[in-house]
């Protein structure tokens, strides 16, 4: 953990901010989860809390002013993502969601995080809300010229549980493979990680003059 | 739950991830937004193919797990390449602020 002294006050700021936030964002959850439960029950509830992690998660990562904070409020995103991902009978998109998103990039933000050094202090508070007011505005907008021409709110041809068969993680996999469906994409993608990977070692490796340096 | 809740919970999720860029100088908060956007991409991808995906034609709501399968491989490419310009632009410019990287050339 990063001494309190190399950054003016303590790592996450004005105590009495803080709680304000946490305050505000635990309110937000409440009313959350019991719209979700007045509306829907049981899955409402459930939808209500994974909305609160997403959506709390990344609120709590934009707000934090310490980098390792923020990265593990973007695992409470992910995380609800992958609980989102559930109640819509994406079951194999969780795992994987898990697994690449809090197994591995996480872990390479948190490798970015102890390789480069502790930058507290740089928040600047009416930055980050005048941009969340200026976004969510904007946002809120477009959404509602969207949702007066497209019907969401109106019957959705299925609903979650509805459905005869839902696509199981054989499904996924059947369409990676077969010749009709995926593979010309599929094949692309094996290509574009290996060029990825190797270009990203390539990148970041000692280069020979460091090492000549190191000799001298 | 209705569509238009998943799409708003995406919607949401967007917003923050567009102000995570705007709004912080430290390229691994700009890293952070961008896997924020593209969370709240799959959300949609998966919420729709879901609700729409029993249509005729709709594939039973396959397509919309392939979109964000491949997506979820674009954010992992991305990352490891991000990470090696990251350490690389703090070894040119002993710093992580995208402003300060400014030259191509050492």
């Amino acid at each position: 953990m990063v001494p309190a002294s190399s950054g003016p006050g303590p790592i996450g700021g004005d105590p009495n901010l803080q709680r304000l936030f946490y305050g505000a964002l635990a309110l937000l959850g409440l009313v959350a989860l019991v719209a979700g439960g007045l509306r829907a029950g049981a899955p409402g509830v459930a939808f209500g809390l994974m909305a609160l992690l997403t959506v709390g998660g990344a609120l709590a990562c934009v707000w934090e002013r310490s980098v390792v904070r923020s990265a593990f409020a973007l695992m409470a995103t992910f995380m609800g993502t992958a609980g989102i991902f559930v109640l819509l009978e994406a079951d194999f998109l969780a795992m994987a969601q898990v697994l690449i998103y809090v197994g591995g990039i996480l872990a390479l933000l948190l490798f970015g995080v102890m390789l480069t050094p502790p930058d507290l202090g740089e928040r600047k508070l009416t930055r980050v809300l005048g941009g969340l007011a200026v976004v969510g505005a904007a946002t809120i907008w477009i959404g509602m010229q969207v949702a007066g021409s497209a019907n969401f709110s109106g019957q959705p041809v299925l609903t979650p549980g509805e459905t005869a068969d839902p696509v199981t993680a054989k499904d996924i996999g059947v369409g990676f493979l077969a010749y009709d469906q995926y593979v010309i994409p599929f094949e692309l993608a094996a290509v574009l990680l290996t060029v990825a990977l190797v270009a990203s070692v390539y990148i970041a490796r000692r280069k020979r003059s460091d090492y000549a340096e190191e000799r001298r | 739950m209705s569509l238009g809740a998943y799409v708003a919970v995406s919607a949401a999720l967007f917003a923050i991830g567009i102000v995570t860029i705007v709004t912080r100088r430290n390229i691994l908060y700009v890293l952070m937004g961008i896997e924020m956007v593209l969370n709240a991409a799959n959300i949609n991808f998966v919420a729709f193919g879901r609700h729409y995906g029993g249509l005729p034609g709709g594939g039973g709501g396959l397509e919309g797990k392939m979109f964000a399968i491949f997506t979820i491989i674009l954010a992992a490419a991305e990352a490891a390449v991000a990470l090696a310009i990251v350490l690389n632009v703090f070894q040119a410019f002993n710093s992580v602020k995208p402003s300060e990287a400014d030259q191509l050339r050492e």
